[in-house]
């Protein structure tokens, strides 16, 4: 009997079977995400109405859309009523607005260049496992990329580069001994070399020289990005440096930072820009006049550099007190054990901080249109607006700007998001 | 000179200071540039076109004065100035004169220290409407309760008060930031009526989709002189720009074209041209220039008026008539000094 009760046993599994219609694929998805209650329902029905309702009122405003027209009644003649953008002042203002209305049209592959470059420049920068050899092409990059955009002789920067060369090697020979006397000679030696590099630079004008192009002629987004890169690139070491000294045991160090940082945090941006347009001139002797473009820049990376010593210092602020006193244990003196030991950790954890600054700043740079610099904004708002051919073509142009603006942002956050992760070195 | 500065700004090495200037016209001659501060674009008056070149009524005026001083209409640092910083840039001395459609009031002219050499443009406030309202003036009684985009912080703001005050009636302000946000807030239906100065309202109009769905109101009602300006002090510049202006208009009065100019320039028998030309008397020589500047000037661009009808006159889009800005002896407000 118990034989033959004996429980049948499957010898072979069942062949496996596709999951039933409702549990797989597109359907499960959406019945679990999209219809899974009553209020699912709901809020599905009426995000689609919404979504819905937007692309049957922009759609045909993109796809009417004018290309080519000579101006803004143009568009309407072709468009005879029926609802359509005017993309045609995009197509005709193009390089206006990339490059400024100045710039000169033949030259337009010096920023295309400088720009590829800066990728370039920037790889072994960002990109650790690049050979180390390519920092050396980041180094001269600052100066090439000035000889590309402004023109004029490349002796310029060659000797603007070698002043640096030569402060360095005399810092280097003489901190050995003691650090400030070091610094000094470092500077003044650089300092002589510039004064009498001028009198050579001044003698060979034409030298392999490229058409120049004064700062006044920059304009468009070409513009925003020069304004944008030179003050996030100055500002991240002044900013380190102001974090640092915020920090120092160095009670006028400490007191100087702390001053310059909560100042310069304290007072608007846009205030220290009309300060760089019009207060300075009144200062400075008619004859004198610095470039607004290189007071702008200063101005922008003081104000970057105070935010980002801040976002520095909470990354300091965050390292457990157990790591300066394991530096400090080791024998490590302050410079070392900041370069191998804070810094590489309060830097990591401050990556979202700086990038997020860095972002702003980049968007900031359109303030530079209200002191009437003709960036991005400035060229719309400006001179394409006040055109006869263009005034009152206002979605098209402001969508425009900040396609491009969203574009350039939206892979500078994307990229940092990818630097962390390659950062990642604890186990959560 | 630029690379020293290039260099001195790198090392921090100080600023030597610059010599004391000795006078504008001095400093043009010597800079060989004419730096003229400008707007950053208004329709008609200052707009730099497809290839970069400024083009307009006011920039006219730099040209002139720079083909008077300087022998070349194109030797110009068009310095582009906001209504913000227009008038520091004017008193540091960045530019050497403004001619950006500026309001000749009291207190710039006294307070600010600053020399207005002159009017180049009347205007005046005025409104636009929809024609669909059947508003047709200022002041009819169906005005009553209408709701009016206004620039807030503007003197416009201050004339559409009194305005309705004086004819005691009401009115809903919708403040806007800037005249690209009043034309949109119109358009949506916002508010029924847009007040700014007449010349921006024509230009605007101009570029609607259908600008005859839109009524330019008749009633002014303020006084807009617009004019360029320099700096107090310095007499013997601000006697150029005026001249030169005045020059231009002169040559409207005496007939003086473009396409004339050369042979009435050889001599004519109206003393008051020869002298404007330079053909006779040393007027150019008491300002410091060459006998041939005014015909240097008109030759530009020709007279005020050629210069006004090609910018904003009735055969452009923006379609302005010379109103108040004819001649004198047209029953305008347009007047020079004689040339004596």
């Amino acid at each position: 009997m118990a034989k033959n009760n004996a429980a049948f046993v499957r010898h072979q599994l069942i062949e496996e079977q596709a999951p039933p219609i409702t549990e797989r694929g597109v359907v499960k998805w959406v019945r679990e995400n999209l219809f899974s209650s009553p209020f699912n329902v709901i809020m599905t029905l009426l995000s689609l109405w919404v979504i819905y309702s937007i692309i049957a009122g922009v759609a045909p405003w993109f796809i009417n859309g004018v290309w080519n027209a000579n101006s803004v009644r143009d568009c309407y003649d072709i468009l005879d009523g029926a609802t359509g953008a005017c993309f045609a002042v995009l197509k005709e203002r193009f390089p206006q607005l990339i490059y400024g209305f100045k710039y000169p049209s033949t030259e337009y592959w010096r920023p295309n260049t400088a720009v590829i470059l800066l990728l370039f420049a920037l790889a072994p920068i960002l990109f650790r496992k690049l050979p180390r050899k390519f920092l050396l092409f980041s180094l001269i990059y600052p100066f090439l990329a000035y000889w590309l955009i402004w023109g004029g002789t490349p002796l310029v920067p060659v000797v603007a580069f070698l002043g640096f060369v030569i402060g360095i090697y005399c810092f280097r020979r003489f901190s050995a001994n003691a650090f400030a006397l070091g610094a000094i000679i470092g500077v003044i030696a650089a300092n002589i070399f510039w004064v009498l590099g001028g009198y050579v630079v001044d003698a060979n004008e034409t030298f392999l020289a490229l058409q120049a192009v004064p700062s006044r002629d920059m304009g468009g987004f070409m513009l925003n990005i020069l304004l944008g890169t030179i003050a996030v690139a100055l500002s991240i070491p002044l900013g380190i440096l102001l974090a640092l000294g915020r920090k120092s045991n160095m009670p006028i160090i400490k007191w100087i930072c702390v001053l310059f940082i909560e100042f310069i945090r304290g007072v608007p941006l846009i205030t220290l820009l009309f300060v760089a347009n019009v207060i300075l001139a009144f200062f400075l002797p008619p004859e004198t006049s610095i470039d607004l473009i290189l007071r702008v820049i200063v101005m922008m990376t003081f104000f970057n550099a105070a935010y980002i010593a801040e976002v520095v210092r909470g990354g300091l602020a965050a390292l457990p007190s157990g790591q300066y006193e394991a530096a400090n244990s080791l024998g490590l003196d302050y410079s070392k054990s900041m370069r191998f030991i804070i810094l590489p950790q309060a830097l990591k954890i401050s990556i979202p901080g700086i990038v997020n600054t860095c972002v702003g700043m980049l968007k900031d740079t359109t303030l530079v249109s209200i002191i009437s610099m003709f960036d991005l904004v400035g060229m719309i708002r400006g001179p394409i607006l006040s055109s006869t051919s263009w005034n009152g073509v206002y979605w098209e142009l402001f969508g425009a700007a900040a396609t491009i603006f969203f574009v350039v942002c939206f892979s500078v956050s994307k990229y940092s998001q990818w630097l962390e992760r390659q950062l990642e070195t604890s186990n959560r | 000179m630029k690379k020293t500065i290039f260099f001195g700004a790198l090392a921090v090495a100080g600023l030597a200071a610059g010599i004391v200037s000795a006078g504008t016209l001095d400093d043009v001659k010597a800079r060989g540039k004419l730096n003229c501060g400008v707007s950053t674009g208004v329709p008609g008056f200052a707009q730099p076109d497809a290839n970069g070149v400024w083009q307009g009524f006011d920039i006219a005026v730099c040209r002139a004065v720079a083909a008077a001083v300087l022998n070349d209409s194109d030797a110009i640092e068009f310095v582009p100035t906001t209504g913000k910083t227009r008038f520091t840039s004017l008193a540091s001395g960045e530019i050497d004169m403004l001619a950006r459609n500026t309001t000749w009031t009291m207190s710039r002219d006294v307070d600010l220290k600053f020399e207005f050499i002159g009017v180049n443009y009347y205007d005046g406030q005025g409104f636009m409407v929809k024609a669909s309202t059947g508003i047709t003036s200022a002041k009819s009684p169906d005005i009553d309760g209408v709701t009016v985009c206004i620039q807030t912080g503007t003197t416009t703001e201050l004339n559409l008060a009194d305005h309705f005050r004086s004819i005691g009636m009401s009115y809903e302000p919708l403040p806007v930031e800037s005249g690209a946000e009043a034309v949109t807030q119109y358009m949506a239906g916002a508010c029924d009526m847009f007040t700014t100065d007449r010349s921006a309202l024509a230009a605007r109009r101009a570029n609607m989709e259908t600008p005859e769905d839109h009524v330019l109101l008749p009633e002014i009602i303020s006084k807009e002189p617009l004019g360029p300006l320099v700096r107090h002090g310095d007499n013997d510049w601000a006697d150029v720009v005026r001249w030169t202006l005045n020059a231009l208009i002169t040559a409207e009065e005496l007939g003086v074209t473009s396409a004339n100019i050369e042979e009435m320039a050889k001599g004519t028998n109206n003393p008051e041209m020869n002298r404007l030309l330079g053909s006779e008397g040393n007027l150019g020589e008491m300002l410091n220039l060459d006998a041939d500047w005014a015909k240097r000037a008109i030759s530009v661009a020709g007279n005020y008026g050629e210069i006004f009808e090609a910018n904003i006159g009735s055969g452009t889009i923006i379609g302005l008539a010379r109103g108040v800005n004819a001649m004198w002896t047209d029953g305008g407000l347009i007047y020079s000094p004689p040339f004596r």
